[in-house]
């Protein structure tokens, strides 16, 4: 048997009333993106957001090797999310498990609509996540950073593709939750959006939330995407420099 | 009315124009408007937007040259590795004609040729062929990888570019379309030049790329830089440059624009 | 792992060496650049950041209470895995760890372990019932060669960097002190340098292109006090005595060098 004791573990923002480090209800954790970080990757870029750190890095368009997987008349995009075992405070077992092959699926499914996948027939671009550390958010942290690489890929795309959440903490309703808002809270909203459209490409609620807190939160999110795909922007911009 | 200036960098879904403009390569319509779908330096030519792309691969076409690699033979063809997301073919027939000789025997796995494009199906299959003047297998040398669409920087306007280097180095050089250079000289010469091509691709997007070539090539040759009593020329040849981005390899934007409307 | 090289790539490395020279103009015996930073995951207890040229590793240490194996029981564990990540390289792919991934490993885990670098008899809490599990995950985000050297300087420097909670045995049982965070006791930091047989000549460091040419490859684990602790031959080709015995004469003064970067 096995007991912890802890006197200064983590800043659990929801033991007062306000949010940990003092952040309104409405403001992202820091934010910061690079573009181009890979020598091998046709595209890559890393992102920190908060206590987050995600690398994703793009092979592609290239050729692809499994015959039944092959569209005749376009790319397929296939994404990969995996968390290090150091990533989270219990060593996580490398490998594949259930939440990160639902989150490889509808990661996928969030890229690829931005994609101008017709242009590439019986080929196959591969999108890899890899979380280096984890502090709730990650999927979003994620495909964030999978569109930057994306752009650095030199793959054509209709927008970039911009991820964040939003949800419940401690009854208000909130942008951009942190692990521990995130475990303690009582919802969770995150979604991928096409800025410049406004389409939706992921979205996904667990917990409890009212029609009208849903409609708050959605509009978080999505404001808060907005901010996200500035950083996205300056970060490919910076890459060529001037 | 634009929202752009001639070169800036863009990302893909960047509105660049509106209905005054006509979509080029690198842009798609939407609603009327101009959208980036790279990322890359905005090229405006008249009335029509191009964004030529800083990253991309190579999309074989039909007249392009190319340096491929042979990586299997099968029954009467080589396949060729050609820097693409698509591989090439290059059939038996086009090298022996009626008689059936030993494939190996006259290019194996591993060895390096100078190919034409003759045809790419709506699939892209890649039927290369190697009847032309000049095409056939590269002996000694080295190779070096560059991104495709920078290819016409390194040739540069009339090849002025590429024959600076050529006639600095006393090397051979050979660029092809899909991004591979065949450089063959002295071994020391043939390092010069990989730096000084690495050096282009790295700076391809930038102005005054011409001089600093030059520079670097009597550093790295151990001479003065020259005096620059031919600016005259360098700076016909630096409003050019992006131009030349879009011959030879320009895809049509009805793609572009038959893909906006979907979904 | 391997791609089809080209014949001329082939040729021009090996003539290169043959005159003493490689690619990128380092001599025999030189490394690339090398960038290490620990501490970079917080979540980890120890963690490091490892660069050699363009090879990149992120690196960290997750210690957990567990049982010791049967025939040590006052002894603690350390157990190394290694993730080749498919973004690592294009030929790298998705999966359980292959070949080599579990050599990279087991080698890695033999420097360390024979090396004594860290001292396993102080983790026992409570013999043959309870000790720390050091569990040291090496995840490869970019492949350029030499993975060997870059995986075992950046295991050292992240189990320098590692803290564990104090623990104390109240009742038969363990508790955990996080507030009183202990260095991970460490005896040597045992390093290794990689050579690589190209031309008949032995060269350090091997970057991606020598290692794609290369007929042998040689790793020597050497101790801060000069002994051996760890070797591996790898690759189809044969080494002969002489050439060994060298290797092990310069890998003692490489791996001085390479610890002089341990923060």
């Amino acid at each position: 048997m096995i007991i912890i004791i802890t006197n200064t573990n983590l800043s659990t923002g929801t033991e007062t009333s306000g949010r940990a480090n003092e952040r309104a209800f409405d403001a992202l954790r820091n934010i910061k993106i690079e573009a181009g970080v890979l020598e091998r990757a046709d595209g890559s870029a890393y992102l920190e957001m908060g206590g987050n750190k995600v690398l994703a890095a793009v092979y592609g368009p290239r050729e692809l090797f499994v015959r039944r997987l092959m569209q005749p008349n376009k790319a397929v995009l296939r994404c990969k999310y995996n968390m290090a075992p150091f990533s989270v405070d219990d060593r996580k077992r490398p490998g594949p498990d259930r939440r990160s092959v639902e989150i490889s699926k509808i990661a996928s499914e969030a890229l690829t609509p931005a994609v101008f996948v017709e242009k590439f027939p019986r080929s196959t671009i591969d999108v890899y996540i890899e979380v280096l550390e984890a502090e709730g958010g990650t999927r979003c942290a994620g495909i964030t950073a999978a569109s930057v690489a994306l752009a650095d890929a030199g793959i054509p795309m209709r927008d970039m593709v911009v991820a964040c959440a939003a949800g419940k903490s401690d009854g208000k309703v909130i942008l951009d939750l942190s692990e521990v808002e995130d475990k303690e809270g009582e919802a969770d909203l995150p979604i991928a959006m096409m800025p410049r459209t406004g389409d939706i490409t992921l979205l996904q609620m667990d917990g409890h939330l009212t029609e009208e807190e849903f409609g708050q939160a959605l509009d978080l999110a999505i404001n808060g995407c907005k901010i996200i795909n500035e950083e996205q922007k300056k970060a490919i911009k910076n890459r060529y420099g001037d | 009315m634009i929202f752009v200036e001639d070169k800036e960098i863009v990302i893909p879904g960047d509105i660049l124009a509106d209905e005054e403009y006509n979509s080029g390569r690198g842009t798609f319509k939407e609603n009327d408007n101009v959208c980036s779908s790279l990322v890359g330096l905005v090229a405006i030519r008249d009335k029509k937007i191009s964004v030529i792309p800083l990253q991309s691969k190579y999309i074989p076409k039909r007249g392009d040259v190319v340096i491929g690699e042979v990586t299997d033979i099968r029954f009467s063809m080589w396949n060729l590795d050609i820097n693409s997301p698509y591989s090439g073919f290059l059939p038996a027939s086009d090298v022996f004609g009626k008689e059936k000789r030993e494939l190996n025997r006259t290019f194996d796995i591993g060895d390096v040729l100078f190919l034409r494009v003759v045809d790419v199906d709506e699939v892209k299959k890649v039927k290369l062929g190697l009847k032309g003047r000049g095409l056939g297998k590269f002996r000694g040398g080295i190779l070096i990888n560059i991104t495709p669409t920078k290819v016409p920087r390194l040739i540069g306007k009339k090849g002025s570019m590429i024959n600076m280097i050529k006639d600095e180095t006393r090397c051979e050089v050979i660029v092809g379309q899909n991004g591979v250079v065949w450089v063959k000289g002295d071994p020391a010469m043939e390092r010069v030049a990989e730096k000084v091509i690495n050096m282009i691709e790295e700076q391809a997007h930038t102005s005054g790329l011409t001089d600093r070539v030059r520079d670097m090539l009597a550093k790295l040759l151990g001479r003065e830089p020259e005096s620059s009593e031919d600016s005259e020329e360098d700076s016909e040849d630096e409003s050019e440059d992006f131009e030349l981005e879009e011959s030879g390899s320009e895809e049509t934007n009805e793609d572009e624009g038959i893909n906006s409307n979907e979904g | 792992m391997v791609r089809i090289v080209p014949e001329i790539i082939k040729e021009s490395v090996t003539n290169l060496v043959k005159n003493g020279e490689r690619t990128d103009g380092r001599a025999f015996d030189e490394y690339r650049e090398i960038s290490l930073e620990t501490g970079i995951i917080e979540k980890a207890e120890g963690s490091a950041r490892v660069k050699i040229g363009n090879t990149q590793i992120v690196i960290g240490t997750k210690p957990q209470i567990g049982t010791p194996f049967n025939d040590t029981p006052n002894v603690g564990v350390l157990m190394t895995n290694t993730e080749l990540l498919p973004m690592a390289a294009p030929n790298f792919e998705s999966g359980p760890p292959d070949e080599n991934s579990v050599e990279l490993s087991r080698v890695t885990d033999r420097c360390i372990r024979e090396g004594k670098v860290v001292d396993l008899e102080k983790l026992c809490i409570v013999e043959g019932e309870k000790v720390w599990m050091v569990f040291l995950d090496l995840h490869v985000v970019d492949y350029d060669g030499n993975l060997m050297d870059a995986a075992v300087l950046g295991s050292v420097a992240a189990l320098k960097n590692t803290k564990l909670p104090s623990t104390k045995v109240e009742d038969g049982e363990v508790v955990l002190d996080y507030d009183n965070m202990i260095p991970l006791p460490i005896n040597d930091s045992a390093l290794m340098t990689t050579f690589a047989k190209i031309g008949g000549e032995l060269i350090i460091d091997p970057s991606l292109e020598e290692e794609e040419v290369m007929g042998a490859r040689l790793s020597v684990g050497i101790t801060e006090d000069g002994s051996i602790c760890a070797m591996q031959k790898g690759g189809g080709k044969p080494l002969n005595k002489e050439e060994i015995l060298k290797a092990v004469s310069v890998a003692k003064v490489k791996t001085a060098e390479l610890r002089t970067l341990i923060p």
